[in-house]
């Protein structure tokens, strides 16, 4: 009986994978896709062109690392440093900024560490080390992970290196490492993106934001067809053309939850 | 408990809308699920006859290392399946990576040594009834192979489902190879994966519900069949 259903159902697969005309494959970040941003802009991409977009949400180094083995056609992703130094390799064409948002620092509203005065992100950070209140990192080689690895470092503290018990590494992405630190009641730095769609903030709070060291910048890059033969670089092209173009930067700007914007467009006003 | 009071209510709520996403997320995974039991079925049983039947050197080691295998790890199984369907790997041309047919052949790997060890047994202790029986009408290995299994096919269902249920249950590896592409390669494990992500623990657990009376649904009629069948045929 199994063997006869599984073979209706192997029938109704179509060859190659229920593949469609034309697609192209997206390496991501988890903060663009969970955050709802490509359910927003990509049908209106698919609209225009026909290209179906497939986005993988990983963190940036995954992401990043998709590209270098060639399983994905473009990369979009959040760790400036990262993504020169994959153009410079030689596995991406070239990087485009597109737009960004900011990193905000997550804690409990009674705030053991006493850090929600003011925008001075470093010296939250120093005050959370002092008063050893718990923290979790992502510790997941994604751009937020770098993110506060070098805000770390601003602070005059080399993470994780000199780490406590109340800095717990969970080796997670975003919404998971919320979803800890919201049980653990614990200090977290987030995308805003992200903390905005989270649902499950229990006693969780924006504690510190608008400091400028906490800019995130989110940049666009086609992976190299040189060296990858298979890579669809027409439809990758156009779909980096597209995100680039005013059409494309308008889509982004007019994706909000509750009314507050997620991503601020800045493709070709900033290198940064 | 609020929150499964709330997961309930979700689970409910989906049900209730015919919500098309949820409807293709269902229909993937049972597709996948069901064929990867087929190919493993196809593989496993044989594999777990000839091992009830057959004598050679190293049987008992074979033996053991399906019984090992039926425990491997579905993240280990996803990694080494995206290691060959990568484009950097030996398979890579075949450009099957983050479809279907890699998440197909990610839990036919994993369910095989299942198949294969539990219906290993199944056939070794009715062969142990048999043997003399079917020797003595000069049954060759093949044909006993066969014999047996068309004789314990009604527990060997349980053996399938036990190899569905596994399937159907994991996130390791169809995560990994499949990318949980939405409307691509989500199905509801890795849905269920992604809204724990997102904090949404009601509709995640929501969708649980409704996966576990699949599985349930399924097992049921597969349970009345087998009764129907076992009437019939004695």
């Amino acid at each position: 009986m199994f063997i006869a259903l599984g073979l209706t159902c192997a029938a109704l697969i179509p060859p190659g994978g229920w593949a469609q005309q034309r697609f192209i494959t997206v390496a991501s970040t988890t903060s663009t896709e969970q955050s709802g941003l490509f359910k927003h802009i990509l049908p209106m991409f698919q609209k225009k062109t026909g290209i179906e977009v497939r986005v993988v949400a990983l963190g940036t180094g995954q992401a990043l690392d998709m590209g270098r083995r060639g399983d994905a056609d473009v990369v979009f992703v959040h760790d400036q440093a990262a993504e020169e130094k994959f153009v410079a390799d030689g596995h991406g064409v070239k990087r485009l900024p597109v737009m960004y948002n900011d990193f905000v620092l997550i804690g409990p509203r009674n705030d053991p560490a006493k850090v929600k005065d003011g925008r001075d992100i470093t010296g939250a950070f120093r005050k959370i080390r002092t008063a050893q209140a718990p923290f979790v990192s992502r510790s997941d080689k994604s751009g937020t992970h770098a993110a506060e690895l070098r805000l770390w470092r601003l602070a005059g503290t080399d993470m994780p290196a000199s780490k406590g018990p109340w800095y717990r590494e969970t080796g997670s992405g975003m919404g998971p490492a919320l979803n800890t630190a919201s049980s653990l009641n614990a200090y977290i730095l987030a995308d805003r993106g992200t903390w905005l769609s989270f649902k499950n903030r229990g006693e969780l709070a924006i504690l510190v934001e608008g400091d400028n060291r906490l800019f995130n910048q989110y940049g666009v890059i086609l992976v190299n067809p040189a060296k990858h033969k298979h890579v669809k670089k027409d439809s990758g092209q156009s779909f980096i053309d597209w995100i680039v173009s005013p059409e494309g930067q308008n889509a982004i700007a007019g994706y909000r939850i509750n009314n507050e914007r997620l991503f601020f467009p800045n493709a070709g006003r900033r290198s940064g | 408990m609020e929150e499964l009071r709330q997961a309930c209510l979700q689970a409910l709520a989906l049900i209730g809308r015919l919500d098309s996403q949820l409807f293709e997320i269902v229909v993937l995974s049972l597709q996948v699920s069901l064929t990867a039991v087929t190919v493993a079925a196809v593989i496993g049983l044989p594999i777990g006859a000839a091992l009830a039947v057959e004598c050679f050197r190293g049987r008992q080691a074979v033996i053991v290392l399906f019984n090992a295998l039926m425990g491997l790890p579905p993240v280990v199984v996803g990694l080494l399946v995206y290691l060959l369907l990568s484009r950097a790997g030996p398979l890579g041309p075949l450009g099957i990576l983050f479809t279907p047919t890699a998440m197909i052949i990610a839990q036919a790997i994993l369910i095989i040594p299942i198949i294969g060890a539990l219906s290993r047994q199944t056939m070794e202790d009715a062969w142990r009834e048999y043997e003399e029986q079917l020797r003595s009408l000069g049954a060759k290995r093949l044909t006993a192979a066969s014999t047996l299994l068309w004789d314990t096919r009604f527990s060997l269902v349980t053996v399938v489902l036990a190899g569905f249920g596994r399937a159907v249950a994991e996130v390791g590896a169809v995560i990994i190879v499949g990318g949980n592409i939405d409307g691509v390669t989500r199905v509801m494990t890795t849905a269920i994966a992604l809204e724990t992500s997102k904090g949404d623990l009601p509709l995640a657990l929501g969708l649980g519900i409704i996966l576990v009376s699949l599985v349930i649904a399924l097992n049921a009629a597969a349970s009345l069949i087998r009764e129907a069948a076992l009437r019939r045929y004695g």
